[in-house]
């Protein structure tokens, strides 16, 4: 290995990255514009959800609460129906998300104190809704101050999705789907587009080894992505204040060493497809199993066996461990060393792959 | 000129699934020469040009190139070889200056003075004013003369070279030939592969490639002086109509009409009587005589004689 034709090639990469506005662009753009989409719509303060009345008391009072829940805004009460059967149907249909149920025993329930006073029906499988809904259970009802201590005036009932996910996983876990997104991407057209436009036959055909092509396509992407993990962090903080409880540089280390397992994944890649087409085709086809699976989207614990098994092989999954352990519960590397040395041994397993694959030869 | 032989195969052959792109092929190229491979597209000339370089792995035979035998020294050969793809290989994308750098930098070219031989490099190669330019923007006579300097850099004692001249205008065709000789003159060996008739003349030795299978290989002079077949010059009245009838002849193997005559190639003892008569006969106006045979004919004559074979890419 010649650090001379490393350096030769690490420099030449990053030459053709200046020059290569398009892939310029989607380094600061993908993160951002991930950011911004994602992080909004796990947004939540929402506003103006549609959503159905059902007021059985029908006095002055449930009126009054009725008025008061709309002027949150956070509900649009555009139906009044008559059941709660009604607003079911609703409910069903999609045509509200929410609906808000008076009793007709309101002013008994009220002055015992002793049972939730309104009824909130929700589609509890819109993880949005079931937090606007939690939202609104803490809405003050006007009337004796002194049973809102024992009992939340609004009672929720979360339809079809019994379980509660915290939300807040979600913007630690962008970064490793954008890391994931980008970082494979650019790195799988990397040997391609050298044999597409026959650049791959000069640099056979020359002293260069196959660990310094390798290693050279691979290291100037590592400051990319640590570039990118900063500007998720700094927007993340800006817009969302999304907290980092555990030390800035355990945090920094586990990017790398994920940053690192992607781009030997991405080359990997790149030694299997005929073409940059292909190459695209095949990083999709890691990254859908990778969001689904890793507990970015759905809660890891609650997916099959099997499914668990096949996401331990998944570098993503073992980086949501690491940055939600780290961002959000304050916990050190050494705590979560096994998903450190999972990302480490998926890394050595892609880069040998792909120097086994790559042959400085046509055939 | 030594004699010293800078590669030789025998019995190579290349097989692509069910196509034979070179077929046990025999060859010598002795130091110093200027050694050309002319054969259609699909002959063989580009593989057997890869595999010569250690780029393609040889289904069977032996080649030993500048002393080491391939495939398995093939990456101690890549030190001493320059190869030039056929395609157009530097980056588009990177300036004249930033590939010639980057492939010093692959060739471990001393770092001192490196500054100074690139710009001798960049002046010999009339490179010098595009220096800055994007590789890509160059025409393809500043590409293959850029290509040229990059495979050249590292004073390799063998060139070999893929069609070097496909994609060029004639004055930077003369002008690549004449930087070819230069190297030559100063002790490269040289294998060209190509198309054009001219510049196959130009080479001190040339094998003729078909279907993979060498079909000729000496100097173009003793090609041209040993051809058994011999070309006919025809004047007739109506060209197109006496080819027509020409090449229903058993004894005439290819017409070309060159002007308003007709160049008939023909079978060894063919007289000028034998292509005259059945004109005549026909009503055209027709006479012959023996005209002196060019690299041409001998292509024709040579590629004629092998069976048909399926053609490989």
């Amino acid at each position: 290995m010649s650090l001379r034709r490393l350096l030769a090639v690490i420099v030449k990469e990053l030459r053709q990255l200046r020059r290569d506005r398009l892939t310029f662009a989607m380094i600061v753009g993908i993160p951002v514009m991930q950011l911004i989409l994602f992080g909004y719509a796990i947004n939540l303060d929402v506003r103006g959800l549609d959503a159905a009345v059902v007021d059985q008391a029908g006095t002055a009072h449930s009126r009054e609460i009725i008025d008061a829940i709309g002027a949150s805004q956070v509900l649009d009460l555009r139906y009044r129906v008559a059941t709660p059967r009604a607003a079911e149907a609703l409910l069903r249909t999609g045509r509200i998300s929410a609906a808000l149920v008076v009793p007709a025993d309101l002013e008994a329930r009220l002055a015992r104190g002793d049972r939730p006073a309104l009824q909130l029906m929700v589609d509890g499988a819109d993880q949005v809704v079931q937090a606007a809904a939690r939202q609104l259970a803490r809405f003050p009802v006007a009337g004796d101050a002194g049973w809102t201590r024992r009992v939340n005036p609004v009672e929720v009932v979360n339809f079809y999705n019994p379980e509660r996910r915290a939300p807040i996983n979600t913007v630690p876990g962008l970064i490793g789907v954008i890391l994931t997104m980008t970082l494979v991407m650019f790195t799988a057209i990397a040997l391609v587009r050298e044999r597409e436009n026959g650049n791959l036959e000069l640099l056979i055909a020359t002293p260069l080894s196959r660990w310094e092509l390798t290693l050279g396509k691979v290291v100037p992407f590592i400051a990319i992505g640590l570039v990118q993990v900063t500007l998720v962090l700094l927007l993340g903080d800006v817009l969302f204040a999304v907290p980092i409880r555990g030390s800035t540089a355990a945090l920094y280390a586990a990017a790398l060493v994920f940053i690192v397992a992607n781009l030997a994944l991405g080359i990997f890649l790149s030694t299997l497809a005929r073409s940059q087409f292909q190459a695209m085709q095949l990083a999709v086809f890691t990254f859908l199993p990778q969001i689904l699976l890793s507990g970015f989207m759905f809660p890891f614990a609650g997916m099959p066996r099997a499914a668990r098994w096949l996401a331990e092989l998944l570098p993503l999954t073992h980086f949501l461990r690491l940055i939600r352990g780290i961002m959000l519960r304050g916990a050190g590397l050494a705590e979560l060393w096994p998903s450190l040395a999972a990302l480490g041994v998926f890394t050595l397993l892609m880069l040998g792959l792909t120097v086994s694959r790559l042959r400085k030869r046509l055939d | 000129m030594t004699t010293e032989s800078v590669i030789r195969t025998r019995g190579l052959s290349k097989r692509f699934g069910a196509t034979l792109a070179v077929d046990d092929l025999s060859l010598e190229v002795s130091r110093g020469e200027v050694y050309g491979f002319l054969g259609p597209n699909g002959s063989g000339k580009s593989t057997t040009l890869r595999m010569l370089c250690g780029l393609l792995t040889p289904s069977a035979g032996d080649i030993t190139v500048l002393g080491h035998a391939l495939p398995g020294a093939a990456e101690r050969l890549k030190r001493e070889l320059g190869y030039m793809t056929q395609r157009f290989s530097l980056y588009r994308d990177l300036t004249v200056l930033e590939n010639l750098r980057f492939l010093a930098a692959l060739h471990d070219l001393p770092m001192a003075g490196l500054g100074r031989r690139l710009d001798a490099l960049m002046a010999r190669y009339t490179l010098g004013e595009l220096r800055h330019r994007l590789a890509g923007t160059l025409s393809g006579g500043q590409q293959q003369r850029l290509a040229l300097a990059a495979t050249v850099m590292h004073a390799p004692a063998l060139l070999l070279l893929d069609e070097p001249t496909s994609a060029v205008d004639p004055q930077s065709r003369r002008d690549f030939w004449e930087a070819l000789f230069e190297l030559a003159d100063a002790g490269t060996t040289l294998l060209v592969s190509t198309h054009y008739m001219d510049e196959a003349e130009r080479c001190t030795r040339l094998a003729i490639l078909d279907h993979g299978r060498l079909v000729a290989d000496d100097s173009p002079r003793a090609l041209m002086e040993a051809l058994p077949e011999s070309p006919l010059r025809v004047v007739t009245d109506r060209p197109r109509q006496a080819q027509q009838r020409l090449l229903a002849l058993p004894e005439v193997i290819a017409v070309a009409q060159i002007g308003t005559a007709l160049r008939v190639l023909v079978v060894p003892g063919t007289t000028p009587e034998t292509l005259t008569r059945p004109l005549q006969q026909a009503g055209l106006s027709a006479s012959a005589r023996a005209d002196t045979p060019s690299l041409e004919d001998v292509f024709v004559a040579a590629t004629r004689r092998t069976p048909a074979a399926e053609a490989s890419p």
